[in-house]
């Protein structure tokens, strides 16, 4: 049995599986409410915080459904209350009605997909074929979400702990994008504690029109004119989301001819991979977004210009590869590595895709 | 002059009414703002509102409120009250929304005891849409989707939520009340404020569901209406208390 106990003050280093890592986060993160339902591989989110919030006396339901879990948190954070869900794939397809609705009604609903493999039913091995679902969304309208894709137990915390308090900030729900490979494995981690300032809920939360005017949050938009202001102001706001909260890491890029670039537990892979191409005299470095929507477009843009290809390395059939080739602008060469799901795709394998890339692109040269 | 009638406290100022001449929409939401009034819940309520002809309960209740998508006030009913045990959490919502898409969230809302309460308005058919056939809608009735009457080999039997919320262990209170007449709306008052008082007193979820008209879909004029709830839906759906654990 793993050790189930960690306090939040705790600043040392503990092993610690990502499922439970992301549930304590949670609670550390001051999260009021937990509604889920199960669905490997999340399942051991619920399961630690069936626990822990009865013990702690906030809010806990085993839901009915997923459609149901979503929409007991939107009633929640209508009340300034912290809340969140979490589930997998193929029932994170049940959440985007939810979705729309809490971007419309500026919800700060906070999701972590911990993602399955699929279409359909899939299976339970690790993918990231939800990256579409995510960023682009599946719920009905115009509306963006943010998404922060971890690739470390360590970062399984910290942006739960960003996760609550972006939403907050910018009253938009968030995804967290983990996958079965974080959730399932045990890394040393730091609790630490929550990072983020409380964020002051009181101009706009639901707490009963008590000595002020009645507040009602609804998208309903019988007049045409108001629903077309709410969109670009949603898009404005996101606009700023863009400014302030674009979030990527790089490794090496200074002087690379290729530039790897993958998102989530891959990012792992390719900073592996880039070490050993390295070793073999190639200039290879590597590029992770954090923040898949907003994408760092600007950044990829700006690293296109001194740079010869760019390969994407996703465990989909190219998901993220369109972003990134959007961003590239037809400046670079730009491939993609890719399994649609199951056993990670190898540093080897990498190493070996990258030299055949390099030989189909630039044979008289490599 | 004395003044022995006004619009309730809880009612917004200068709300704009938008229903239909004839359907008791009018009626069942004055009755829910004069009990609001009454047992001081105004300042301390919080609404998830739902889809359908009752979407507009925020146009007309001076009161928090946070829309749901169709089907799922409930859910969000349990998550507002969840976190906010001190507040007055209640839904009103259609027969399409409560017993159709929301059927689930409906009877878990019951089975969980939550200490929300939830009033239905059954007139028998989708009334936003132009008159569908609904989970409500009776046999033999004809709706733009039922054109020859709604029979069991096609559409099978009408659903009756208050016999069978009552049957769920967490249902403190489950009445069906009607509005045609000045008796039948002082039972459903004195019901939605049982069904309002079984959460206060944390006993349970309490429900009420509400006969009503629907007299541009029926093809009816209002006085038709009312008499067709008086004499025909009464028949499918009979008025009375299924449960009541207070007592």
């Amino acid at each position: 049995m793993e050790n189930k106990n960690w306090k939040a003050e705790n600043s040392e280093k503990v092993l610690i599986k990502g499922n439970y890592a992301i549930a304590q986060a949670a609670i550390n993160a001051g999260c009021e409410a937990y509604f889920g339902y199960p669905i490997t591989p999340q399942t051991e989110i619920g399961e630690y915080l069936s626990a822990k919030m009865q013990e702690l006396g906030r809010g806990y339901v085993c839901a009915e459904s997923e459609l149901a879990a979503i929409n007991m948190v939107m009633g929640a954070v209508s009340t300034g209350a912290k809340a969140m869900t979490s589930s997998s794939s193929c029932a994170v397809a049940l959440m985007q009605e939810a979705l729309s609705y809490a971007s419309a009604n500026e919800l700060p609903v906070v999701l972590v997909n911990v993602m399955r493999a699929g279409p359909g039913l899939g299976y339970i091995y690790p993918a990231q074929g939800d990256y579409n679902q995510a960023v682009t969304g599946g719920g009905n309208g115009d509306y963006k979400i943010i998404v922060l894709a971890p690739s470390t137990v360590q970062e399984c915390i910290d942006y739960t702990y960003r996760a609550f308090y972006l939403a907050q900030k910018y009253r938009n729900p968030v995804i967290m994008l983990a996958d079965g490979l974080l959730g399932q494995m045990m890394e040393p981690a730091t609790f630490g504690n929550y990072p983020y300032p409380e964020v002051d809920t009181s101009q706009w939360a639901l707490t009963g029109a008590k000595d002020r005017t009645s507040r009602a949050i609804y998208s309903c938009a019988p007049d045409e004119k108001k629903q077309i202001q709410r969109i670009y102001d949603l898009f404005k706001k996101f606009d700023v989301i863009t400014e302030n909260e674009t979030s990527y890491e790089e490794f090496e890029t200074e002087d690379a001819d290729i530039i790897l670039t993958a998102f989530g537990s891959m990012t792992r892979n390719i900073k592996a991979a880039m070490k050993v191409l390295r070793e073999k005299g190639l200039k290879v470095g590597c590029f992770r977004p954090i923040t898949l929507n907003p994408f760092p477009t600007k950044k990829i843009a700006e690293l296109a210009q001194n740079v010869k290809n760019f390969i994407v390395v996703e465990m989909n059939m190219g998901q993220m590869f369109k972003d990134v080739k959007c961003a590239v602008n037809g400046l670079t060469k730009i491939d993609l590595i890719n399994r649609p799901c199951g056993e990670w795709l190898s540093v080897e394998e990498i190493v070996s895709s990258v030299e055949k890339i390099l030989e189909k692109n630039y044979a008289a040269s490599v | 002059m004395q003044q022995v009638f006004s619009i309730p406290k809880s009612i917004k100022e200068n709300m704009r009414y938008t229903f239909c001449p004839g359907c008791d929409h009018g009626i069942a939401i004055r009755l829910v703002a004069e009990l609001l009034d009454e047992m001081g819940l105004q300042e301390k309520t919080i609404s998830a509102t739902s889809i359908g002809c009752s979407v507009f309960l925020y146009d007309f209740l001076d009161i928090d409120c946070v829309e749901a998508p169709h089907g799922r006030a409930l859910a969000s009913a349990t998550g507002i009250k969840r976190v906010r045990p001190d507040k007055f959490v209640f839904t009103y919502q259609g027969d399409g929304d409560l017993a159709s898409i929301g059927l689930a969230e409906t009877m878990h809302t019951a089975f969980r005891g939550e200490r929300v309460s939830a009033i239905m308005i059954n007139n028998t058919t989708y009334g936003m849409t132009g008159g569908q056939h609904g989970p409500t809608t009776m046999m033999g009735q004809i709706t733009t989707t039922s054109p020859t009457g709604r029979n069991r080999e096609y559409y099978g039997y009408p659903v009756k939520m208050a016999e069978q919320l009552a049957l769920c262990d967490g249902t403190a209170f489950s009445a069906r009340v009607a509005l045609d007449s000045i008796p039948h709306i002082n039972e459903a008052k004195k019901a939605i404020k049982k069904a309002f008082q079984v959460q206060l007193d944390g006993t349970g979820f309490g429900f009420v569901e509400i006969l009503s008209t629907c007299p541009t879909n029926w093809h009816m004029t209002p006085e038709q209406a009312h008499e067709h709830v008086r004499t025909k839906m009464v028949e499918t759906f009979p008025l009375g208390v299924f449960k009541d654990i207070t007592k």
